[in-house]
């Protein structure tokens, strides 16, 4: 099963990396990560997306809050939750493909942030699932290239991860 | 306040914590530390003749006294060389604290002369690790370092400390902290009682208990607390390799270790109980065989005071997560509570029968002393052992390197006490017994050490022969000679039809007699069996001679019993050459 695991992290050179070893370490996969500072200058926040069993995600989660750098983790996939991922995508765009482009864009309420005379790139937020719908969409067109943010996620309502 | 360098912080703050030695060795990162403790430091250093083995007597220093060891290396090679012995003291979960020189700090990065990302090297295998970044910092991070390192579960800790942090010239105002406070690191100081609760029931309710109880026990300095509680009940015990001494060996309701070369009575009693109190031990695979087939009928509690040693191999039914020592004070507390309400409770009767099993099984194979003995005229590797025991009347600290005769060595020596059974079980150190026994020797000047070694594994760390005569450890060490890696012969024997690939040495021995004559120590070489008492006695009685008694055991002898693998369960084992259950 897929899950979302949002970490807040001291804000120490070589913490991110005990995080990502842990993973290869142990043979879990990240599929996204997606790490930047808080509002506390003395904390990093990081969200990852892995998947494995019941048993495989305990191991991960209580791995992860061993490690010392680790202040505090939550699961968001267990509650309610927010998740998002934003992609910059930049596409061949010329002839009668541009307004083809740039309706799908408008489906997907996606913005085109650069035009070229032959580009468009593209930004687009939403879940994983969404933007890879998008990028399915746009298999008629030339992909120049594709930046994906990673997930970030957050809980719904009151819950909150903090100190 | 007082002002002093970077380096003579750490000298003082390793005083302020009360280290009682430095293992170490220098090089050009750490020459400003080195000579602030030759000027100021009251700790003993001991030079040793390889990191590697600066790393071991370290770890065996902290095994047998329960104490951090500390280490001092330089950079690059120097610390590179201790990473074996930094897994060593992981895999263990032994308390330790690395001080690691570094190249200066503009120079990281440049791939500066003997430089290497110490902290990146070490990061799979160490607790936490710190990098010195101003030098202010030292105190702070030394204290912290040593707290890591000795609370919770035990573990090796790496300062890594470039060396402009610790120049003469530049003085800092020093302040040793008394306490340290981490927000993300505060392990379990006690059991869930709602958990302990519902292990009381189920241990008073069971019918066929056991005991498992792992090095934990030890750590958690918690073998009284254990014993009371397994006698109380009267319910059988069974050590892990790390717990032994955990539960006395001599006494009826150990049923001796369990496990891939556990015995009989002890693997059979777990295949078949219907409880199991796993304390302090983590269902390492060398114990379990196929996990699918583990104890089919037994319910599990499991205390450990690292969640990730939980449901991590084997599923708990009831897991509790706390230090060994409030879990099972707690226990027992809630334990009389309950007897006194319902006093017929552990069933007697069923308990008697499941004795009776037991006593079955023991009597049916044991290890049977004595019994293959008459089958080779050579010295058997067991009976080497039990000359020991009988020398030291049991009561010697052993360390060990890895191999057959560590298995022996576990099996026939009936440790009754924690902490005098040092060995490397988690990684398997060949060439960890030696400086081991140094480590402890310094420790315990007055008691016994016997190193019980193999020619394979003395020979990884030999050169510690000189660092002993230059520290006057007079340590005995007891070499089972089979010329053979004797281990890897007996899996080529089972499984490989015989085929001794590069598990011999041919004629390269060296003569180890005239080689530890060659450091000042004395040598013995032992190849009958009616010199064996006599030499080991003779050995111990030169009180200040480090003896190496070259011990000519019969090449063939196999470990027994032996969990048949693949896909066997814990009940399944061979128990000779040509015997299985
Ligand atoms: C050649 C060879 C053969 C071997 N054969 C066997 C064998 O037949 N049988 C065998 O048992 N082993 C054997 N081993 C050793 C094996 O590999 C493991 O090292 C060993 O089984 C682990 O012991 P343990 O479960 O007691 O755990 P340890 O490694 O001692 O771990 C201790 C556990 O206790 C926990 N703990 C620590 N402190 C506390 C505390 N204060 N409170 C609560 N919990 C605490 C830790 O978190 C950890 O989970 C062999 C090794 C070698 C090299
Ligand atoms: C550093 C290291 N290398 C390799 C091994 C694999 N190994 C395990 S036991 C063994 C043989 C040990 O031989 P010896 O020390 O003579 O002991 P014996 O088994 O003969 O008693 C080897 C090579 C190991 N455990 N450690
Ligand atoms: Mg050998």
């Amino acid at each position: 099963m897929r899950r979302i695991i949002s970490i807040l992290l001291e804000n120490e050179p070589g913490a991110l990396s005990r995080v990502i070893g842990l993973f290869s370490q142990r043979g879990y996969n990240i599929e996204t990560l997606n790490v930047a500072p808080t509002e506390d200058e003395t904390l990093s926040r990081l969200t990852l997306t892995t998947t494995g069993d019941d048993k495989t995600m305990e191991q991960i989660t209580k791995q992860l809050n061993k490690l010392v750098d680790v202040v505090k983790l939550v699961d968001l996939t267990e509650g309610a939750h927010i998740e998002r991922d934003m992609m910059l995508i930049k596409v061949r765009a010329s002839g009668q493909m541009r307004d083809e482009i740039k309706r799908t864009t408008d489906i997907f309420r996606g913005q085109i942030v650069d035009v070229g005379p032959n580009t468009y790139t593209i930004q687009l937020t939403g879940t994983g699932e969404k933007l890879d719908s998008f990028v399915a969409a746009m298999a008629e067109a030339d992909i120049l290239e594709v930046v994906r943010s990673g997930v970030a996620g957050i809980a719904r309502g009151e819950k909150v991860l903090r100190l | 306040m007082e002002l002093l360098s970077g380096g003579e912080m750490i000298a003082r703050a390793l005083e302020d914590e009360g280290v009682e030695y430095l293992f170490g060795y220098p090089g050009g990162a750490v020459l400003h530390i080195y000579d602030a403790l030759f000027k100021t430091s009251k700790v003993p250093h001991v030079l040793v003749r390889h990191e590697q083995a600066a790393t071991h007597a370290a770890d065996g220093y902290a095994r047998a006294t329960g104490k951090p060891g500390v280490v001092l290396v330089t950079s690059g090679p120097g610390a590179t060389n201790a990473i074996t012995g930094i897994a060593t003291a992981y895999m263990d979960s032994i308390p330790m604290v690395v001080l690691s020189g570094q190249v200066a700090s503009h120079l990281i990065g440049e791939d500066a002369f003997q430089e290497t990302d110490m902290v990146g090297i070490s990061r799979p295998i160490v607790k936490h690790s710190f990098m010195i970044r101003r030098a202010e910092d030292i105190p702070a991070t030394i204290k912290k370092a040593f707290h890591i390192a000795t609370s919770g579960r035990p573990g090796p800790v790496v300062i890594d400390i470039p060396k402009d942090c610790t120049r003469p010239d530049e003085k800092f105002e020093y302040h040793y902290p008394d306490a340290v406070k981490l927000r993300s690191y505060s392990p379990a100081q006690r059991g869930h009682t709602g958990q302990i609760r519902k292990a009381a029931k189920l241990l008073l309710g069971a019918k066929r208990p056991i005991i498992y109880s792992g090095g934990g026990v030890i750590m958690g300095e918690s073998s009284e607390l254990l014993t009371a509680l397994a006698r109380k009940l009267n319910y059988p015990v069974t050590n892990t390799l790390m717990g032994l001494g955990a539960y006395p060996a001599t006494d009826r309701q150990f049923l001796g270790m369990l496990g891939m070369h556990g015995f009989y009575e002890a693997n059979m009693a777990m295949h078949h109980s219907d409880v199991i109190l796993a304390v302090g031990a983590r269902f390492d695979d060398r114990v379990t065989n196929t996990v699918g087939k583990f104890c089919p009928g037994a319910k599990i509690i499991h205390i450990d005071i690292d969640p990730t040693s939980i449901s991590k191999t084997v599923a708990a039914d009831i897991p509790i997560v706390g230090p060994v020592q409030s879990v099972l004070q707690d226990l027992m507390e809630i334990i009389d509570n309950l007897q006194e309400k319902e006093p017929q409770l552990p069933d007697a009767t069923a308990l008697g029968r499941w004795w009776q099993q037991i006593e079955e099984w023991r009597g049916k194979h044991g290890l049977w002393t004595g019994r293959r003995y008459g089958e080779s005229d050579r010295i058997m590797p067991q009976q080497v052992i039990e000359s020991l025991y009988r020398t030291t009347k049991g009561d010697a600290y052993v360390t060990s390197d890895v191999g057959q005769h560590q298995m022996f060595a576990a099996q026939y020596y009936k440790f009754d006490k924690p902490r005098r059974w040092i060995n490397s079980g988690g990684l398997g150190t060949m060439g960890f017994g030696l400086p081991a026994a140094m480590g402890v020797k310094l420790a315990f000047p007055d008691m016994e050490v016997a190193c019980v070694t193999g020619e394979g594994s003395i020979q990884m760390n030999i050169q510690e022969l000189s660092t002993c005569t230059q520290y006057n450890t007079p340590i005995k060490i007891i070499n089972l000679r089979n010329n053979y890696l004797g281990m890897v012969k007996q899996w080529q024997d089972m499984q490989y039809e015989g085929r001794y690939a590069m598990s011999t040495y041919e004629d390269s021995l060296p003569d180890f007699v005239k080689l530890v004559e060659a450091y000042g120590h004395v040598g013995m070489l032992v190849t009958k069996l009616e010199d064996l008492d006599r030499c080991m006695d003779e050995a111990f009685a030169m009180k200040d001679k480090l003896v190496f008694l070259d011990i000519f055991i019969d090449p063939m002898e196999h470990v027994y019993p032996m969990h048949v693998a693949p896909n066997g369960a814990m009940k399944d084992m061979w128990l000779s050459k040509n015997e299985r259950t």
